[in-house]
């Protein structure tokens, strides 16, 4: 009976193929659009993450200044107590659970090879920099420990920078200057391509942080330090060590806040996937506004669809059709002519998502979940709004219907 | 052919519509019966309340009040579901418009009742087919309405209201649409079933030649039966 039903439904759509295609239009495009939304977002979540996780995974980055929150706008103190030497040194000597120790001063400074010249970040540093920031060269070695100490003038590049200066050559033993002052390159960077704010991570200089500070700062200030967590140790259980060595190695008194903040590049990196996850729910929401609209456009057509077939209804009820037959055949064809048009709007939505995944270079990450959901969804309209339509011509008295003209 | 038991009866049966100083008797206290096997041409001028009777007597309606039984079933008093099975097992329908769905194949359109029936699909074709032949349309199976004559068109109607085996068949003005040559073949038609299958048959006309291959005229006027005459005793 309901195989028969649907057979039945499908002949009718059949026979009115351009009013069954403008109906299914408005489902078509409201499912298209939460699916090529929603692929999209997830697409973006990811591409979020893996960019986040570019600037190294389980990594604290600890900087001077009051953490934000109220009554610190801009987040930092009016006077800050920069970083120093000292602190680096007791959370080397008193932290457990970090892989990695580094610091890093970084400033945006003019680059000079021959004739061509760039501004780059310049970022003074030690050898344990390429291991907190997950970073490894692709030729060369990284300074050592005597380098470090002593500030040589060396130092490693970014594939930006080597472009710009050597093309495709090597650039190692060549001098560039710095600022005014000039260093040996000994090591070429790993390329790591853009941030998700459109930074370019390559475009860098590293140099031992005693001759940045010396030659370039000015001073003897640490901006940052990066701690990367061992394997065992979530950051969350790091941060607080931190916290405590920091404390008492800048003589903090329990009942001052602390002059520096710990960033934890996990924590942000959730926080950044969380939000795009939230933009993706809204832009879907939105979408499903029109899904709605196309809902009411089938229960619409499918009202016309019941008074122009008043007869039909007429003559099936006279030879025995029950209530429940007639309610059956036109809930039946309001959800097949939905459910078309949900698997058409699929297929728009993906084909639209892909060629977003390609024009904006984000992953293709579409969900079986949501194909699902969109597929039940527009089955379930097609149920809700051709229950009353339905409901009306199973109602119809056979009498006047047989009469109707 | 010998009339056979009563099948319908109407007792006192009241139609009326509207109400109070606006209230109009379609059908004003009538009785009536008719017997298994009886050809009863129903007559009387518009609103003279042959087609409230007509309904009634087709299960779609039901009386304001009196009795109208069928088949010793109390119909008048059953809801519409149960007077739809009523008319699925037991009475086939012939319209003056055809009544065929429109794009459909003769050949489907004679299998619809059996689809409320529940017959597999199979068991449909093939009583389809049987039916289609009956009424003389070999060969049309396929055709659509549209691709039909009027004459056809009402042959395919009538095969969809004698493939169920109806012990009643309604006919509301069968001829109404059609010439004279197209209307004598249905008449003809009309009459062999009513005399080879048994068939009981009422039926609603305005011409006198048509009611003439009846055996028994109903004339109404005003909601009263004006007069109920036997071919037979005119015929004397």
């Amino acid at each position: 009976m309901i195989w028969e039903t649907v057979r039945l439904s499908l002949r009718s759509i059949r026979r009115n193929v351009l009013r069954s295609f403008l109906t299914l239009l408005g489902i078509v495009i409201g499912v298209a659009a939460v699916i090529a939304m929603l692929t999209i977002g997830s697409g973006t979540t990811e591409k979020v993450k893996a960019d986040i996780s570019k600037l190294g995974s389980n990594l604290l980055v600890v900087r001077s200044g009051r953490p934000a929150g109220p009554g610190a706008p801009g987040g930092l103190d009016q006077v800050v107590r920069p970083l120093a030497e000292k602190d680096l040194a007791a959370l080397v000597a008193h932290l457990t659970g970090a892989r990695a120790i580094s610091p890093a001063s970084q400033k945006q400074v003019r680059v000079i090879f021959g004739t061509e010249s760039l501004t780059s970040g310049v970022t003074g540093t030690d050898s344990a920099y390429l291991d907190a920031r997950d970073w490894k060269l692709v030729s060369g070695r990284p300074f050592s420990d005597s380098e470090t100490r002593s500030g040589t003038g060396v130092c490693l590049i970014g594939e930006t920078v080597r472009q710009q200066f050597f093309g495709a050559g090597d650039p190692e033993g060549e001098i560039i200057r710095v600022n005014r002052t000039s260093c040996k390159i000994i090591g070429l960077l790993e390329p790591k391509g853009y941030t998700g704010f459109g930074q370019d991570q390559d475009n860098v200089v590293l140099m031992p942080l005693h001759a940045y500070q010396r030659r370039i700062a000015g001073n003897r200030d640490i901006d940052n330090i990066y701690i990367a967590a061992d394997d065992r140790t979530p950051t969350s259980e790091l941060q607080p060590r931190v916290e405590d060595i920091l404390r008492d190695a800048r003589r903090i008194t329990p009942e001052r806040e602390s002059d520096f903040a710990i960033r934890d590049m996990t924590q942000i990196a959730d926080a950044m996937a969380s939000a795009t996850t939230t933009m993706t729910g809204m832009l879907g929401a939105v979408a499903g506004v029109s899904l709605l609209v196309g809902g009411i456009g089938i229960m619409n057509i499918m009202l016309v669809s019941v008074t122009e077939r008043t007869r039909e209804i007429g003559i099936r009820l006279a030879i025995g059709a029950h209530e429940k037959h007639i309610l059956i055949q036109f809930l039946v064809e309001a959800t097949v002519l939905s459910l078309l048009g949900g698997i058409i709007g699929i297929l728009i939505g993906l084909a639209l998502a892909g060629l977003a995944s390609v024009t904006l270079t984000i992953p293709f990450a579409p969900s079986p979940a949501v194909i699902l959901l969109a597929v039940g969804f527009s089955a379930l309209i097609g149920m809700v709004f051709g229950f009353f339509p339905a409901l009306r011509g199973a109602r119809l008295d056979p009498i006047d219907a047989l009469r109707h003209e | 052919m010998a009339a056979g038991a009563t099948l319908i009866t109407f007792d006192k049966v009241w139609k009326s519509y509207g109400q109070g100083e606006a209230k109009v008797h379609a059908l004003a206290g009538v009785d009536l019966a008719i017997r298994r096997g009886e050809f009863v041409a129903i007559m009387g001028p518009s609103g003279s309340g042959k087609s409230t009777a007509m309904n009634i007597i087709g299960c779609l309606d039901t009386p304001t009040a009196g009795t109208y039984s069928f088949m010793g079933i109390d119909a008048g008093r059953l809801d519409r579901n149960r007077r739809a099975m009523l008319r699925n097992l037991y009475v086939g329908f012939v319209f003056q418009g055809y009544n065929l769905l429109a794009r459909t194949t003769a050949a489907e359109n004679v299998e619809l009742p059996l689809i409320y029936r529940g017959v597999a699909s199979r068991e449909r074709r093939d009583l389809a087919m049987q039916a289609l032949a009956e009424v003389g349309l070999v060969g049309r199976e396929h055709h659509t309405p549209a691709e039909l004559s009027g004459g056809q068109q009402q042959r395919v109607a009538i095969a969809r209201a004698i493939v169920t085996r109806p012990t009643l068949l309604v006919a509301d003005e069968p001829t109404g649409n059609l010439d004279t040559a197209r209307t004598h073949e249905i008449m003809e038609l009309l009459t062999r079933l009513n005399t080879e299958l048994g068939l009981t048959i009422a039926m609603v006309t305005h011409e006198a030649d048509v009611a003439d291959y009846a055996e028994r005229t109903i004339r109404f006027l005003d909601g009263h039966v004006a007069s109920d005459t036997m071919k037979l005793e005119m015929a004397q």
